[in-house]
């Protein structure tokens, strides 16, 4: 049984001109010990699918699942007591703006040992003990003195690596980062993408990691996942997905990558990712598509087989050549 | 394109020539404490051509804005020299304020957030004019608009856009538009700070091909700043990489980035993600990070993090190795 198994996901948000969908009929499996990226451009809805998973989503959201199933519990209808039980202890999650997730009006140490004091039984000493444990794990120096410490007198990278400690201080099963280190400079960046992974080998959690950055997702994940206007085109394994993409939107954006450039002006994608009143009545990725015809801009395509990387499209790409003859 | 642009200058003239140039600021702390001195910019040289792509790289904190503040003449320099378009600029030396218009117009800048440079209560007419309405304002009306007509289909926007609002774009087109703004005074040098940082992928290589195209055609000179060491790779002729104020490494894009000398440079370009899941990785643990800038280490500013410091290190800075093509400020370069 997978650890995380979230079937056909929808998200409405309700706006002064109607109802959007931002998530569109997405599946997300996650087995323990897993590493999957959710990868994807902005509005690809791919922090809101998460987020609906942690039951994050402010009011105007509509939420609708046919499963969403964390180690066998419902999380879309059990109760607020159940979910708050499993959410924040089992199943943790960081976020982009390290500076902004944290309270400012608070020490680091309050806020750590709040969450401790929340899931687990332990006694004011025990948590302060844990506290240090969990810092010196993330590897800040002096933690008893960082845990006195505000967030505005630590640097970026230090208040995400308070974020992790905080998010791993009940030992979760399942950890979602979302864009952890966007915020953050390249060295920074690669220890905290380090520090991830080593916390993922020694406590055997599963990690879903939310980025756009290419180069996170081939130096970090096991499998990929591709997100576009709400629906996931796209998922395979890290090298096969790299060495080839399926999806015509996938293949397109690991041409525009300035590194794998062979000449001064890069291939790109042309038009921009639908709004809310433009989509296409096909193939949402249809208008922009090198390989598109008149049924991807006439009707909306199914899911492919695995082989074919569960591409959302109509003539899938093998090698980059799209096949006709497949559907 | 009539009107825009009609002299084209040699490629060997270099516009910006730098030496020495430093700025420092100095901060207080609280009504009683002493004040400080913080080198944002210290001992900073280098040239520019016209049709040639400077990057600077360096993370955040690494003195990349004040560079571009001080190139771009809101801030003066503390201490050396700048030479711009032929005009010198220096501490001591006061520029008229007719000189500097005519300067400000040979360089200017594009900034990195779109959706804040932009004046949402403008129309994108507007905004183009704006500038040729401040510095020329003998030109007439009929001839500005036309400019900016022109301007917007040099930057692939079409002719309708001209009387819209910046909210009605997308991120990649209110970046063209904020290009588009830049050149309208026919600048020589275009500074632009982060371009691409903050747009999504597919949009990123539409604006690094306008960048490209908007080069050739003008034959401008870039001064690139950018955190993004494979958007540096793919676009700038020279490289130069800056730690704490100082430029550590100064050379051509192609001998950094094949043979980084820098041990800094190095573990940058070593902490950069490679889209490539095959690759073996070797990367370079840097312990720490920045220092404060206001309490920067004895020595090179890079001695508490390196792994190859010694004692020399830490008793004095490098300099900067005047002599070679691929300068470093390093007393063990790799």
């Amino acid at each position: 049984m997978p650890l995380l198994d979230v079937r056909n996901l929808c998200v409405d948000f309700k706006t002064s001109e109607g109802q959007f969908r931002a998530v569109d009929s997405v599946d997300v499996h996650v087995d323990v010990g897993d590493v999957l990226a959710i990868v994807g451009e902005s509005g690809s809805g791919k922090s809101v699918s998460m987020l609906a998973l942690m039951g994050l989503l402010p009011w105007t959201a509509t939420v609708s699942a046919d499963a969403m199933l964390f180690d066998g519990v419902d999380l879309a209808n059990c109760d607020a007591r159940q979910r708050r039980s499993i959410v924040g202890k089992d199943v943790a999650m960081i976020f982009q703006e390290p500076m902004s997730s944290l309270n400012p009006c608070f020490t680091v140490g309050f806020q750590l040992r709040e969450a401790l004091k929340a899931h687990l039984p332990l006694t004011r000493r025990e948590r302060q003990q844990r506290a240090i444990e969990l810092l010196e794990q993330v590897g800040l120096p002096e933690p008893e003195r960082r845990l006195r410490a505000f967030p505005h007198q630590l640097s970026g990278g230090m208040c995400q690596r308070v974020m992790i400690a905080m998010a791993i201080a009940c030992k979760p099963r399942l950890l979602i980062a979302d864009e952890p280190t966007t915020a953050l400079d390249v060295t920074i960046q690669a220890q905290i993408l380090e520090l991830l992974l080593d916390l993922q080998k020694d406590t055997g959690m599963a990690l879903v990691l939310i980025t756009h950055d290419m180069g996170v997702v081939a130096e970090t994940a096991k499998r990929v996942s591709v997100q576009y206007a709400g629906q996931k085109v796209e998922e395979q394994g890290v090298r096969e997905l790299f060495a080839d993409a399926h999806h015509p939107y996938t293949s397109a954006l690991l041409a525009a990558l300035p590194e794998r450039a062979t000449t001064r002006s890069l291939p790109s994608i042309p038009g921009v990712v639908p709004g809310q009143f433009d989509r296409p009545a096909g193939c949402l990725f249809s208008p922009r598509c090198a390989h598109a015809d008149q049924l991807c801009h006439a009707t909306s395509p199914d899911v492919a087989t695995q082989a074919m990387g569960f591409a959302r499209c109509h003539y899938p790409l093998l090698q980059g050549v799209p096949q006709r003859s497949a559907s | 394109m009539s009107g825009i642009h009609s002299t084209v200058y040699k490629n060997s003239e270099a516009l910006i020539q730098a030496s020495g140039l430093s700025r420092h600021y100095t901060v207080s702390s609280g009504p009683f404490g002493r004040t400080a001195t913080v080198k944002a910019l210290s001992n900073a040289s280098f040239e520019l051509q016209a049709g040639k792509t400077l990057a600077v790289v360096g993370e955040s904190g690494c003195g990349k804005s004040t560079l571009a503040r001080v190139v771009t003449m809101i801030e003066t320099p503390s201490a050396g020299e700048l030479h711009l378009d032929g005009h010198r600029i220096s501490s001591e030396l006061v520029l008229s304020d007719e000189q500097r218009a005519s300067l400000r117009a040979s360089v200017q800048i594009v900034f990195q957030d779109p959706f804040g440079s932009l004046n949402p209560r403008q129309t994108i007419g507007r905004i183009l004019e704006e500038p040729v309405l401040i510095n020329r304002p003998a030109v007439a009306s009929a001839a500005r608009q036309q400019q900016a007509r022109d301007m917007l289909a040099m930057v692939g926007l079409r002719p309708e856009h001209y009387d819209r609002y910046p909210h009605m774009f997308s991120g990649g087109q209110r970046q063209r538009i904020a290009v588009a703004r830049a050149l309208m005074l026919e600048p020589r040098i275009l500074v632009l700070d982060e371009p691409v940082s903050a747009l999504d992928l597919s949009i990123q290589s539409q604006i690094l091909n306008l960048l490209v195209e908007l080069q050739e055609r003008l034959n401008l000179a870039y001064l690139f700043i950018s955190h993004d060491l494979s958007v540096v790779k793919h676009m700038a002729d020279d490289v130069m990489v800056m730690y704490l104020g100082r430029v550590v490494e100064y050379g051509s894009a192609k001998s950094v980035f094949s043979t980084p000398r820098h041990p800094y440079t190095q573990a940058l370009l070593s902490a950069t993600p490679i889209a490539d899941p095959t690759r073996e990785q070797t990367r370079i643990k840097l312990k720490g990070e920045l220092p404060s800038p206001l309490d920067p280490p004895a020595g090179c500013a890079f001695n508490p993090r390196c792994w190859k410091t010694e004692q020399r290190c830490c008793d004095e800075a490098p300099k900067l190795a005047d002599a070679e093509q691929h300068k470093v400020a390093c007393y063990f370069p790799l």
